[in-house]
């Protein structure tokens, strides 16, 4: 087995382009689910808005670069508002229902054969990232980094306005709740009848956190389209929100940098089993009786959720919670 | 007595210990809260006089006219289906007084409770603070305009800290606003001053041994005191308490007591609701009866506890007689149509 490459392969996905993604998706939720406390289980549907937002102003109507993030965020905007007229009166359930059932709406919209001129149907569109990559001062054709962190110009280029992304939404998230507004926030998580006794205007809490946490989603659509360089509808499925809850949980919910540890971890950890269990099958450690080398895909989010599994129970405050914390009881 | 230290200048002589007052301390074997274990209740302070003289020549009818009504209410009903919880007619709270709102179980106190506050909307009727009305205004503002409320299940925030509890009372912060919350020199002085503020309050409660621990972690009692601080941070005029002694210690009840008079001793009106007589007798100075939705009853505590209509209302009826195959039978259907009415207001929400 050759250790070094699947070591190499593991570092490398601690900043990679999934991590980069689900960490700023996960960044999002936390400000709603973390902070606020509202269900938000359609996260997937604010990735999709942005990235669909920015594929479809510049490849469908041609228009530049820029104009397409600026469409992308007033559709995640538009989309949180939308969904929180209506459910954010109502108990924290009722939001899960409406923005799973929203998500899956955004979903089979984009992918229906009537709009493929205007989406293009079940295969996505492309062709809109090259505005992205003009912006480069990197040098084509070279790579850069050291180590096993080596990656070309144009993966290395997106990496780093992922990860300033990344660094800002911290500490916008950092800034906004150490202040009075935050502690609003978390206080309505905790009972909001409480907080509304207390004159504070819950829902228009409430629906602040939910566009903020809408519009960082759809920062981690921007870089899923451009990373690669097409959008495709089957990508923005309810899975994708579950991972994104599942980095969130993992690094903790309520923490700052919890979801950008949780993704790296949670990146790490899958492409460490891939690696070995494809390894393994290939030195014939594992006999294929067992298990072959196309079945490592689904073996390794079995593993990844056996381990999920064990950290709940063994740590359900996460990486970076606090034990205490979970101890009280919400109510 | 350090409990002194705190009391606003603008009681003087209110709380002289030793005054002889004529509601002696039962003098419990343990306090909590460790500092005026064995001195006698101090004597009424001046705004407790003045309420009671003020409230001396009004008639003891349901509905009677105040000199001064801070609050009134008029033809307030609520309706669960078929079921009228609330139909009150006409009631006025008078200013600066400890209003005491008793009455047996599904009397409606607390559904007129939650009417008042905005936290459920009447199907009919008008009420008023301070002269103006307050039908349909949502509950943050009638917080706002000075009239704040605490719950009968306390609503601790349990995973903030209690001086977090506090400074979430303060109202008008410029940090809770999303333009500014993010740069910290917009909002650092009032900040400041509401955290002085939040922690006088502590001492004043004798809670500022627990400034830095989770809500969660205080006791049934402690929670009722940091929910009634932090209703004071929001500098309320009107205050009412849903229930402020159920599930306290009984140490702790005397303490609870004298920070409820000490409100009005500060210019604040009061309104409770509350099952225990003795504190209903204690402590307020005027008390209004609610039986099945209506006010039955109205007038100062000695004269309506014995009042036979309010005996009726509570021994009379069916909720505190032994139980009958018939009076089961009430009772069930009492208890399925507070089921009903919870559910109604959950879908209603």
């Amino acid at each position: 087995m050759d250790w070094s490459s699947i070591l190499s392969n593991a570092a490398r996905s601690a900043i990679g382009l999934e991590t980069v993604i689900y960490a700023l998706a996960a960044i999002g939720l936390n400000v709603q689910f973390g902070y606020a406390g509202l269900l938000n289980f359609g996260q997937a549907a604010f990735v999709a808005v942005g990235a669909y937002g920015l594929a479809i102003t510049v490849t469908v109507l041609g228009l530049p670069f820029w104009l397409g993030v600026v469409v992308g965020l007033l559709g995640a905007v538009l989309l949180a508002v939308l969904l929180g007229i209506p459910t954010l009166r109502l108990r924290a359930d009722y939001l899960a229902i409406a923005t799973i059932a929203a998500a899956e709406i955004v979903r089979l919209t984009v992918r229906s054969a009537t709009l493929r001129e205007q989406t293009g149907g079940s295969s996505g569109l492309s062709g809109f990232a090259e505005g992205f990559y003009a912006l480069s001062p990197l040098e084509q054709g070279r790579s850069y980094g050291f180590g096993p962190w080596v990656f070309s110009a144009r993966l290395a280029w997106i990496l780093l306005v992922g990860w300033v992304l990344i660094a800002l939404c911290c500490t916008v998230v950092f800034l906004l709740m150490r202040s009075p507004w935050g502690r609003v926030l978390k206080g309505i998580r905790e009972d909001e009848d409480a907080v509304r006794s207390l004159g504070k205007n819950v829902y228009a809490y409430k629906m602040q956190a939910l566009v903020i946490g809408g519009v960082i989603g759809a920062l981690a659509g921007f870089v899923f389209g451009i990373g690669r360089a097409s959008v495709q509808p089957d990508l923005y499925g309810t899975e994708l929100t579950f991972f994104i809850y599942t980095v969130l949980l993992l690094g903790g919910a309520a923490r700052v940098l919890g979801p950008v540890v949780g993704a790296a971890v949670f990146w790490v950890a899958l492409v460490l089993i891939e690696n070995v269990l494809i390894q393994a099958v290939g030195a014939g450690f594992i006999p294929s009786a067992v298990m072959d080398s196309t079945q490592v895909g689904q073996v390794r989010f079995m593993l990844v959720g056996l381990a999920l599994m064990l950290l709940m129970i063994f740590r359900p405050q996460g990486i970076f919670g606090d034990r205490r914390e979970l101890a009280i009881d919400a109510r | 007595m350090p409990a002194d230290e705190t009391r606003p200048t603008t009681t003087p002589g209110g709380a002289s210990p030793g005054g002889g007052g004529s509601h002696p301390a039962p003098a419990p074997p343990e306090r909590l809260d460790g500092a005026d274990g064995a001195t006698p209740a101090p004597a009424p302070g001046p705004r407790a006089l003045a309420a009671r003289a003020a409230l001396r020549d009004v008639p003891r009818v349901p509905g009677a006219p105040k000199p001064d009504p801070v609050l009134v209410a008029d033809g307030v009903v609520r309706r669960f289906g078929g079921l009228t919880a609330v139909d009150v007619a006409h009631v006025e709270i008078q200013r600066g007084a400890i209003t005491a709102l008793i009455g047996p179980n599904g009397a409606g106190k607390t559904t007129f409770f939650n009417l008042l506050t905005g936290f459920d909307r009447p199907d009919e009727g008008t009420w008023t603070f301070e002269g103006r009305s307050l039908a349909r205004v949502p509950a943050h503002r009638v917080a706002r305009r000075g009239m704040v409320r605490t719950f009968q299940l306390t609503k601790a925030l349990s995973r903030l800290t209690v001086i977090e509890n506090m400074r979430l009372g303060a109202t008008g912060q410029v940090g809770e606003r999303l333009a500014s919350a993010m740069f910290g020199w917009l909002w650092r002085g009032q900040e400041e001053s509401n955290t002085r503020r939040a922690d006088e309050l502590l001492r004043r409660f004798k809670l500022d041994a627990k400034r830095e621990d989770f809500a969660g972690s205080l006791s049934g009692g402690q929670r009722k005191l940091l929910e009634m601080a932090r209703a004071l941070m929001t500098e309320p005029r009107l205050v009412m308490l849903d229930e402020p002694m159920a599930g306290v210690n009984p140490a702790l009840t005397q303490s609870l007591l004298e920070h409820v008079k000490d409100l009005r001793e500060q210019g604040m009106t009061v309104m409770f609701v509350e099952h225990d007589m003795d504190m209903v007798r204690d402590i307020s100075d005027w008390v209004v009866v609610m039986a099945q939705g209506a006010v039955v009853a109205e007038g100062p505590p000695d004269a309506v506890m014995a009042d036979p209509a309010v005996i009726d209302a509570y021994l009379g009826g069916h909720h505190d007689a032994p139980l009958t195959e018939e009076g089961e039978e009430e009772q069930l259907a009492a208890a399925e149509a507070e089921l009903e009415r919870e559910h109604d207001r959950e879908v209603g929400r």
